[in-house]
């Protein structure tokens, strides 16, 4: 942990770390659209983490990530690269991108494309690889776990 | 993938079916076996088994059965499949040893951690072994060769706490990958000359010319690597460091092979060359010798059948290599013969191993009275190997020596050399079968007989009596095999001819046999109280290590000169080559784009610039770390904003974001070094540093206004922004380009990302375990 605890970034990680983590997932998804994408989004709660890692040390860090983080990127990674090749298989170039459209009841007319899933895993990488980082480097010298 | 989805797993195509299922079942094996051992063995016996019966029913089909499937079309690449007479018998080898000695494993092994491991592997093994053999081309026969190599490392160093187990695994992959990389080379060599490298048309018109020569030559190379001929056969004995199931299976009865089958295939088209006829011949021979001879010098006598097969590994390398019609069928024949009588004597030795804890012919004593059965079923293998009437061995190898004598009209003088060659190695055979069998089952003077540790199960047992049963029916009787393996011989090349018969008469080759025989029982006698000490001053496992070795050392001493660790020297490095490819680029082509040029598009960017200058300045100035760390920040950000106002909202958040991280991470690293910048290195004072960094600012600047004259074509921007909506249903352009235009690109960043988190993650471990080592527990935590 750097320096003392404060007060006003222990209630900033309290507030604010699920609205941020919200916050990454809309921004991944809006991202064909609008401004954002996995890449983005991946750093917005790898940022959140930072927040907590501010604010409460590393192992505050740990024990709020549920997944290992080495194991988010590879899980990332899977995601996308299965993504690239399944359009292999129907004889399609890699990484087409497949449109579908359906309609949910009450929320009307939704439009997914299947490049979205490569983004939900670059989001994934993403977001393992600040943690990764954030783990390593923030954990003490002697690698104690303090 | 394989083309046409759908009908990938059909009815249609039970070759490919058949091999799949290995995969998916070794595969389970690996996942969950652990859970159920038992159920593994059984599962991969089972699916062993399928493939034997199957085999048979396919192979009664009138028309060999071909399946197709295209991989990439443009390079003319497919995974070729056939079923011909001689795959069969391969297949039928492949699946049917495999099934006896995976039941054997089952009770073999301990079912300890590596057994699932072990059971996995093998029947991913057994899968890549059938589809290299039922291969029809070149190219399908290179993707199993190199399967099998990687499952055969694997199996080698099953025991991964053991060096000499790790050690011998690298040394086999590295021999047979080099091999594996010659065959590639001769299927790209095949591919351009001939347009093809399937061995049906390369067989219907045979390309000749340099390059065929060339791809003949690694076509040779592979063979010897991969079937241990000299000098390549080092890799073999090394190998034995693997359980004696996987030794019986892999390293006597069917990887080894491998070779074997590709010269098999190649020699009816391009046997006709003198080199190739030479090489075969000289290698083969040398390997039949050496082979035999090391076997002699053992005591572990799984290492002296390990170094007798690498002997008859060269044997059936001459009857293949040369290819003459009679030579071929003996060839097919002798090489079911060896299957049988090799698997069932390493079983054997798996038994005394198991039963009295040593397979040291200087510690086993009264073997042979202890277990007369064994004795028995031994010698019905061990008599067939030396090539004793009426044994199936004896009945191959006067086929062989009758070939042999008749080449001459073939091959000429050569003939007469292979057939001493051959003869002579037929010798040592018979003395070190004398070596092992008397070694493993006789009594020693003055020694107490070994002690039974524990007594063998059935299923230990049963194979080792089917194998000498066959062995042994199959020498009363073989017509039966030498009708079986006729057809076989006839798809490797039309003419093939042949019988096998019990009672030859007395003509030049069983006289060859009497002589081959008698000759080898004096010298045994004579020479049984010598020990063998002295090698050859030059052996192949010495000039392997020697290669390695320096290779190793080679590239530590370019990596200590390239790699000195001082920051300057890299950064004055990479700036001097941008400045150097700047200049020339300036210099080439110097329109710079001043005309026109406009100081700022708003007020706004103005104050940012000098913001972000002046941050720059301070930046170089200032010696804290920490400050200089913040001072990066503030030019990041305010490039950042650049970005926002250029309308380029997506640039902008990113790079925002990317900056508040590399910040946090830039901080956390400088709490660990010292507060302060170290003094630069003397060599490149104060005045020197900021010559290269005003140099490369300049030469950058000038380069910037210059590239903005560049332009020629239309930007591809244009292209991407009508595109975007209807053919990846997306209105944000950049993320588009992200994941779908340029999707590859991204795959590749984020894969450099992992790797770079990884290293992260392995550099500070490191760093923590070297520090725990030096600094003592009871120390102050820093942090």
């Amino acid at each position: 942990m750097i320096g003392k605890r404060l007060t006003v970034l222990d209630e900033a990680d309290r507030w604010l770390f699920r609205a941020l983590m919200l916050v990454s997932i809309y921004v991944m998804v809006r991202g064909h659209n609008a401004p954002g994408g996995g890449f983005a989004g991946g750093l917005i709660a790898g940022s959140a983490f930072v927040l907590r890692y501010l604010a409460g040390g590393i192992l505050r860090v740990r024990r709020s990530s549920i997944v290992n983080p080495s194991r988010l990127i590879g899980l990332g990674l899977i995601v996308s690269a299965v993504v690239a090749v399944v359009p292999l298989l129907s004889g399609d170039p890699a990484l087409s991108s497949d449109i579908v459209k359906f309609t949910l009841p009450l929320i009307g007319e939704m439009k997914v494309v299947s490049s979205s899933l490569f983004d939900v895993g670059v989001y994934l990488l993403v977001v393992g690889a600040v943690l990764t980082v954030l783990v390593h480097l923030g954990s003490d010298p002697l690698g104690d776990g303090t | 993938m394989l083309g046409e989805p759908g009908s990938l797993v059909g009815i249609g195509s039970p070759m490919t079916v058949i091999v799949l299922a290995h995969f998916l079942v070794g595969l389970t094996i690996l996942v969950v076996g652990g859970r159920a051992p038992r159920l593994a063995v059984s599962a991969g016996v089972l699916v062993l088994a399928a493939s034997f019966v199957s085999t048979i029913a396919m192979s009664r089909r009138d028309e060999p059965m071909g399946e197709t499937w295209t991989w990439i079309e443009g390079l003319g690449l497919s995974i070729d499949l056939r079923l011909d007479g001689f795959a069969v018998v391969m297949a039928l080898v492949v699946s049917g040893l495999g099934a006896l000695i995976l039941a054997y494993a089952g009770s073999y092994f301990d079912h300890d951690r590596t057994f699932t491991r072990f059971a996995g592997v093998f029947v991913l093994f057994a899968g890549a072994m059938t589809g290299l053999v039922l291969s029809a081309d070149l190219f399908t026969m290179f993707v199993f060769w190199e399967m099998t190599s990687v499952f055969s490392f694997l199996l080698i160093g099953l025991d991964d706490r053991s060096e000499k187990a790790r050690k011998s695994a690298l040394r086999a992959l590295l021999t047979t990958g080099m091999g594996g990389l010659a065959l590639l080379g001769a299927v790209a060599l095949f591919q351009v000359e001939a347009g093809t490298t399937s061995f049906a048309e390369l067989a219907e018109s045979p390309p000749g010319g340099a390059v065929v020569n060339a791809a003949l030559v690694l076509v040779l190379v592979a063979a010897f690597t991969k079937s241990a001929q000299f000098p390549f056969h080092f890799w073999l004995p090394g190998a034995m460091a693997a359980p004696t199931p996987v030794s019986a299976y892999l390293h006597s009865a069917t990887m080894v092979k491998a070779g074997i089958v590709l010269v098999a295939r190649m020699a009816p088209i391009f046997g006709d060359r003198e080199f190739w006829r030479w090489s075969i011949v000289i290698c083969g021979g040398l390997t039949m010798m050496i082979g035999g001879l090391r076997a002699l010098k053992q005591n572990d006598i799984k290492l002296l059948l390990a170094f007798g097969t690498v002997s008859q590994l060269g044997f059936m390398m001459i009857l293949f290599g040369l290819g003459t019609p009679s030579l071929t069928y003996a060839g097919v024949a002798h090489l079911v013969a060896h299957a049988v009588f090799k698997a069932g004597l390493f079983l054997g030795v798996g038994v005394v191993d198991h039963t009295f804890g040593s397979r040291d012919i200087t510690v086993l004593s009264g073997v042979g009275r202890r277990m007369k059965w064994l004795a028995v079923l031994a010698a019905a293998n061990a008599l067939s190997m030396a090539g004793v009437i009426p044994l199936l061995g004896f009945a191959t190898k006067e086929k062989a020596l009758v070939g042999l004598i008749d080449s001459d009209h073939y091959v000429g003088n050569l003939g007469e050399v292979a057939l001493g060659v051959v003869a002579l190695g037929s010798v040592v055979t018979v003395m070190y079968t004398l070596r092992f069998f008397v070694g493993t089952f006789g009594r020693r003077v003055g020694a107490a007989d070994s002690e039974v540790h524990h007594g063998p199960g059935w299923l230990l047992v049963g194979p080792i009596v089917f194998l000498a049963g066959v062995s042994f029916v199959g020498g009363l009787i073989p017509g039966v095999l030498g009708d079986l393996v006729r057809g076989p011989a006839k798809s490797l090349d039309a003419a093939a001819k042949g019988s096998l018969v019990l009672w030859p008469g007395f003509n030049a080759a069983f006289l060859t046999s009497i002589g081959i025989l008698v000759g080898g029982v004096v010298l045994w006698r004579l020479t049984r109280a010598v020990t063998w000490r002295r090698s050859l001053p030059l052996s192949g496992e010495r000039a392997y290590d020697a290669v390695y070795d320096s290779v190793l050392s080679g590239s530590r001493r370019v990596t200590s000169i390239s790699q000195t660790g001082s920051l300057v020297v890299y950064l004055v490095a990479t700036m001097s080559v941008v400045l150097v490819a700047l200049v020339v680029s300036i210099v080439w082509d110097g329109d710079l784009a001043i005309d026109g040029l406009v100081l700022a598009d708003s007020w706004q960017q103005a104050v940012i610039v000098l913001g972000v200058c002046a941050a720059s300045i301070a930046l170089v100035v200032v010696r804290h770390r920490f400050v200089s760390a913040a001072l990066l920040g503030v030019a990041g950000f305010g490039v950042a904003v650049l970005f926002a106002l250029h309308g380029a909202p997506d640039l902008a958040l990113t790079q925002l974001l990317i900056e508040t991280l590399t910040l946090v991470v830039f901080l956390l690293v400088l709490r660990q070094m010292p507060r302060r910048f170290d003094p630069a290195p003397s060599w490149a004072p104060r005045a020197f540093r900021l010559a290269v960094s005003l140099a490369v600012g300049v030469a950058m600047t000038l380069f910037a206004l210059q590239v903005f004259e560049a332009r020629e074509g239309v930007s591809v921007g244009e292209e991407y922004a009508v595109l975007s909506e209807p053919e990846a249903g997306g209105k944000n352009i950049v993320n588009v380009i992200l994941v779908d235009f340029r999707g590859f690109d991204t795959l590749g960043e984020i894969t450099v990302l992992a790797i770079a988190a990884i290293g992260v993650m392995n550099l500070v471990r490191m760093a923590q375990r070297q520090r725990r080592i030096e600094v003592p527990p009871t120390d102050e935590v820093i942090a």
